[in-house]
């Protein structure tokens, strides 16, 4: 007999989302991914200053906000026509301070969101609060060795901070940094400044070096089984990103699991609304055309966010799908990294299409991003400039892609009477957590819980373990809203 | 001495998690102080409900804010974070499932609120709506304080706003409560603890003394006083001068960005476009 499981709220996540699972005999037959949170930003932007898009749309999201600076920043650039003029040293802020966040965001996503979900806290500090209530079972560390864990996740919490810190000298502040503006950073690279961004570098990439990849390895040990739990829909798109003078640390592409690349192009992405609470008239748009008109009365649909969809086709988007494609592509630091992890694990690439291989992707992206920031930062030149000037361009139109911490992130705009006339945001999480598209496709995070073995039904570790590994981010997924059942009938159109 | 502790509930409503990232970011107390240790001697929180660090998931976690609100009424305190969604009878954001329906931010919040020792209002969002609530509030968002006056709520509220607060708005309240108690915490005329809200920005500004000399930036990157540039410095009430950010690493200004405001009630319409000049006769 079908179960169905419905998990509201999942926690340790950013932002507001639920789960719902249909179980036939033990095994996960449908799945559906709902936000339940919708703030109506493109709506918002709509008639203000372009250059407050910058500003605003980092309030998208309080744990990527510096993804959401460089997209519009970028957009900014690409619609005020000052792609080819943002100086050297403004590129590599934008990066430096871009990549102190992938550190904190890492970091916190692995201790803090998903560790809770194979280290027991309870057996290490007692069973307080917030530690509990929890699911009980599967917790398969144990004595020293989970400790230690703990301890670490006590340690971590001092070390994200730490990158914020490290972020605030050229950022201003964090959350919501102020350096990143349209044209270059508002920050002077002052030699003392880069010295000091460096020494506390160093601590974060000793930590990251000598505690947080020898922990994920130490959790994958214990748990090797989910190297063959929530493979996914096996397509990895990424856009590419940090745009450093001498090219992108990440390349853009596509790659399945034959691990052959393909090129990437903005142009093939659509997103669909079958099943979303929009317009079927907006449905397989490009978002430069894209359109954002609620309509509740769709009987199919069951989420407010879109589908994103390449050439009509499912993609994850993330570290694993970085790291991947800097792999085919031949970037050897990356090779390394990969072939390394793999081979202490003893296990395959085809492995690496799983829950451990989204976590160990994440922690060997922290390393490379990290290591490479020391070079961004001895290629600053501290006498030249920082930003071009520029003006509000009377009618425009530009784009931003770039990639957040748990995957790439796009944002559109028109410039109309000096005003921002449409402004569309794509965000990795209405990638990874999309609905079913117009073909019916689920998506990725859909995808990757479908066909689980659920062993308890009342504590479902699979489940959670599985959506966690994405590090959904919902608060960034602006088109959201809750799309549950059949209650969304009561909402009327607005 | 025993202990005395302090249950609270954390609910995030319509916002961007910003403010619980910032409250990680505190130094003295650190999070893991707030979490586990007494935070004054013999005084301690105990963070039973916050959704982005708790343990668990799903109907465990709702039967917990149900158990909150009937036994320990009065006795707990609730930090609200994000705004209040109101159109749609609170549909646009539910934090859970709870007896088969959507449990919507706007009954938590209330259903909490009526019984809770007091309510803190964390970030502009939670304080006054921010920009959730900005034109054309796709969502009719609203601050803590308008829907507890709306629904007939008389728990005190307590306003931190910021975008993000600063964390240690947070912790020095919390200190100031702990130590002295409620009525210790004096409040402006927008709810804010006058601690930390009570001098302007101008005030304090490392750039003032260019402000007086008449030496205004032209461009951002450049010297001087941002005031040109559209910096708020001059009606925003906080202490950010003094106490600087991320552990007094920097600050806005000091990174040669223009105010924001984001601690007024009006952030961000009122303080919009956020480069662009409002003078000492803009604000009469």
């Amino acid at each position: 007999m079908s179960k169905r499981i419905i998990i509201d709220p999942i926690t340790r996540i950013e932002g507001h989302m639920a789960i719902e699972a249909v179980v036939d005999d033990g095994v996960v037959k449908d799945a559906k991914s709902a936000g339940t949170l919708f703030r109506g930003f493109e709506i918002i932007l709509q008639g203000r200053d372009p250059r407050d898009a910058n500003r605003l749309t980092q309030r998208i999201c309080g744990v990527c906000p510096t993804s959401h600076a460089t997209a519009s920043a970028l957009c900014t650039d690409d619609a005020f026509g000052l792609t080819d003029k943002a100086p050297d040293n403004a590129k590599l802020i934008r990066a430096i301070v871009l990549g102190a966040n992938f550190l904190q965001s890492h970091i916190l996503h692995f201790y803090h969101l998903a560790a809770l979900d194979y280290v027991d806290a309870v057996g290490a500090l007692g069973g307080l609060s917030p530690f509990v209530p929890r699911y009980e079972g599967d917790y398969r560390i144990s004595g020293k060795a989970n400790a230690e864990l703990v301890s670490h996740y006590v340690q971590a919490l001092d070390i994200r901070r730490k990158c914020q810190e490290m972020l605030s000298i050229f950022g201003g502040k964090m959350p919501h940094n102020v350096g990143i503006v349209p044209g270059g950073v508002t920050e002077k690279p002052t030699e003392d400044k880069i010295t000091n961004f460096l020494w506390r570098l160093n601590e974060i990439r000793d930590f990251v070096d000598n505690v947080y990849i020898p922990d994920v390895i130490a959790v994958a040990q214990n748990y090797d089984d989910y190297f063959g739990i929530g493979k996914g829909c096996g397509r990895l798109l990424t856009y590419g990103g940090f745009d450093l003078p001498t090219g992108r640390l990440f390349k853009a592409g596509v790659v399945s699991q034959d691990l052959k690349p393909e090129p990437f192009a903005k142009e093939n992405i659509t997103e669909d609304v079958t099943h979303s609470w929009y317009a079927d008239s907006s449905s397989g748009k490009n978002p430069a055309q894209g359109e954002t008109k609620p309509q509740l009365d769709k009987k199919e649909a069951y989420s407010f966010l879109k589908s994103p969809r390449y050439k009509g086709q499912v993609a994850e988007l993330g570290p694993l799908a970085r790291m991947v494609n800097n792999y085919v592509q031949g970037d050897a630091k990356v090779k390394e990294l990969v072939d390394s992890l793999l081979g202490q694990l003893g296990a395959g690439a085809e492995a690496l299409f799983s829950v451990l291989g989204r976590h160990g992707a994440r922690a060997l992206e922290a390393k490379f991003v990290g290591d490479a920031m020391v070079d961004w930062l001895c290629a600053l030149k501290p006498a030249e400039p920082v930003i071009v000037e520029h003006k509000i361009p009377e009618e425009s139109e530009g784009v931003g892609l770039t990639e957040a911490p748990r995957g790439s992130v796009g944002h559109w705009m028109t410039i109309k009477g000096k005003k921002i006339d449409r402004y569309q945001v794509i965000t990795p999480t209405a990638w990874n957590a999309s609905p079913k598209d117009d073909k019916g496709q689920p998506g990725a995070v859909e995808q990757a819980i479908i066909g689980t073995k659920v062993r308890d039904k009342d504590n479902p570790f699979e489940l959670v373990r599985i959506v966690r590994a994405f590090d959904p981010c919902l608060a960034c997924s602006v088109h959201l809203l809750d799309a549950k059942r059949n209650e969304l009938g009561v909402f009327k159109a607005v | 001495m025993v202990t005395k502790k302090y249950p609270v509930v954390w609910l995030q409503g319509a916002g961007c998690t910003g403010c619980s990232v910032s409250v990680l970011n505190a130094v003295s107390p650190k999070i893991q102080n707030l979490l586990l240790d007494e935070v004054v001697p013999g005084h301690q929180l105990n963070l039973i409900f916050h959704a982005t660090i708790m343990g668990g998931q799903g109907e465990p976690v709702i039967e917990v804010l149900k158990d909150t609100e009937k036994d320990r009424k009065g006795g707990y305190i609730l930090v609200v974070e994000g705004a209040i969604p109101t159109a749609q009878e609170g549909l646009y954001g539910s934090i859970g499932e709870r007896d088969g329906k959507h449990l919507t931010i706007e009954k938590s919040v209330a259903e909490l609120g009526a019984n809770a020792l007091l309510t803190i209002a964390i970030g502009t969002c939670a304080a006054y709506g921010g920009i959730p609530a900005a034109k054309p509030n796709p969502t009719n968002c609203k601050g803590v304080k308008e829907l507890f006056a709306e629904k007939g709520i008389g728990t005190t509220v307590v306003n931190l706003p910021g975008c993000p607060l600063h964390p240690e708005w947070f912790t020095g309240t919390v200190s100031v409560i702990l130590f002295s108690g409620l009525d210790a915490v004096q409040l402006d005329n927008v709810g804010r603890p006058k601690l930390f809200y009570g001098q302007l920005i101008h005030e304090n500004c490392p750039r003032r003394a260019d402000f007086d000399k008449g030496k205004f930036a032209e461009k951002l990157g450049d010297a001087g006083c941002l005031y040109k540039l559209g910096c708020k410095g001059h009606y925003t009430n906080a202490d950010c001068a003094i106490r600087q950010w991320n552990n007094g690493v920097s600050w806005c200004i000091k990174a040669g960005s223009p105010c924001l405001g984001c601690v007024e009630p009006e952030f961000p319409d009122g303080t919009s476009p956020m480069y662009e000049k409002v003078t000492f006769e803009d604000l009469k």
